[in-house]
């Protein structure tokens, strides 16, 4: 029970971390993409879980929201829109470079690891209570997020709204009906 | 957090991130399936978050950086807004392709290509 209690922070952690790295390799083995998209919420889920163990309980709230509530219905929704059934008739749901993209990645893995081991990056850190500080109260994160959002951040925010405005417009252009066919006339058969 | 328990050291945060986003880009080098591409560009989003928010709490106790802690976090938030617009944009690029060929294969869309 002690030894449960001293080490929570890294069960929590293992746990959440094997769950997260199994969603991910379901993201990319899945051959459908309704699968693959609820492994990607599972992976969601795990990392909202890790933003709370690093105490960024308003991030971890917002992933919730936002990826799994917002985005997930998103991607569901297309793909049950494109027709999946007639998506992957053959086998071939694998680029032809494949085995030249797992190399790749693995060595990029190899180089980021280099450099997390060379930050020397082992000290714990932890300074929770910096990240719940209201102008030197100790409030809570949601408010000391929103506080620094609205203080130092407003203009990038108010940016941020723009862009959300204009991908809107843009996503609305793009899925009108006769959006991609004005070249008709032209039209070039794979 | 409470003192009895002992912390984790941020690399291995780090670490888990690292393996999220190489999972995610060998994801975006492998499917030929757009949609799936696209899931496998937001899980490498969510592994550039979760580093964000693993450098966030390392350097929170610092005192040279305790006055900008929460940086990270706003990145975290400006990042999470920023993937959606790109989500909805990309979807409903998807959408028109998919209207114009009857596939969102991408190693179809090649006209690009001469």
């Amino acid at each position: 029970m002690a030894f449960l209690s001293a080490h929570f922070v890294a069960i929590v952690f293992y746990v959440l971390a094997v769950l997260a790295v199994a969603g991910g390799v379901g993201v990319i083995t899945f051959k459908n993409p309704v699968h693959s998209a609820l492994s990607l919420l599972g992976t969601f889920l795990m990392v909202a879980g890790l933003f709370v163990l690093r105490h960024a309980e308003f991030l971890g709230a917002v992933q919730l929201l936002v990826y799994a509530g917002g985005i997930m219905v998103l991607f569901l929704f297309v793909i049950m829109l494109v027709n999946v059934r007639r998506l992957s008739p053959d086998a071939a749901f694998l680029s032809r470079r494949a085995p030249l993209a797992v190399l790749s990645g693995v060595v990029f893995g190899a180089l980021i690891a280099f450099g997390v081991l060379a930050g020397s990056l082992g000290h714990p850190g932890g300074g929770a209570t910096a990240l719940q500080m209201v102008q030197g109260h100790v409030m809570g994160n949601t408010e000391a997020v929103g506080w620094t959002l609205y203080r130092h951040f407003l203009v990038p925010f108010e940016i941020v709204s723009v862009v959300l405005l204009v991908a809107m417009i843009g996503a609305i252009i793009f899925g009108r009906k006769d959006a991609g066919l004005e070249g008709r006339g032209g039209r070039m058969e794979p | 957090m409470n003192p009895t328990m002992i912390p984790i050291p941020s690399a291995w945060i780090l670490y888990l991130s690292a393996v999220l986003f190489v999972i995610g880009a060998i994801g975006v080098l492998l499917r030929r399936n757009g949609i799936s591409i696209f899931l496998a560009l937001e899980l490498m989003l969510n592994s550039a978050n979760l580093a964000f928010a693993s450098f966030a709490f390392r350097f929170a106790g610092a005192s040279a950086t305790a006055a900008h802690a929460l940086n990270g976090q706003i990145f975290i938030f400006f990042i999470i807004a920023v993937a959606a617009a790109e989500a909805a944009v990309g979807l409903a690029l998807f959408i028109a392709m998919y209207r114009r060929k009857e596939t969102i294969d991408v190693d179809r869309f090649n006209i690009l290509r001469w």
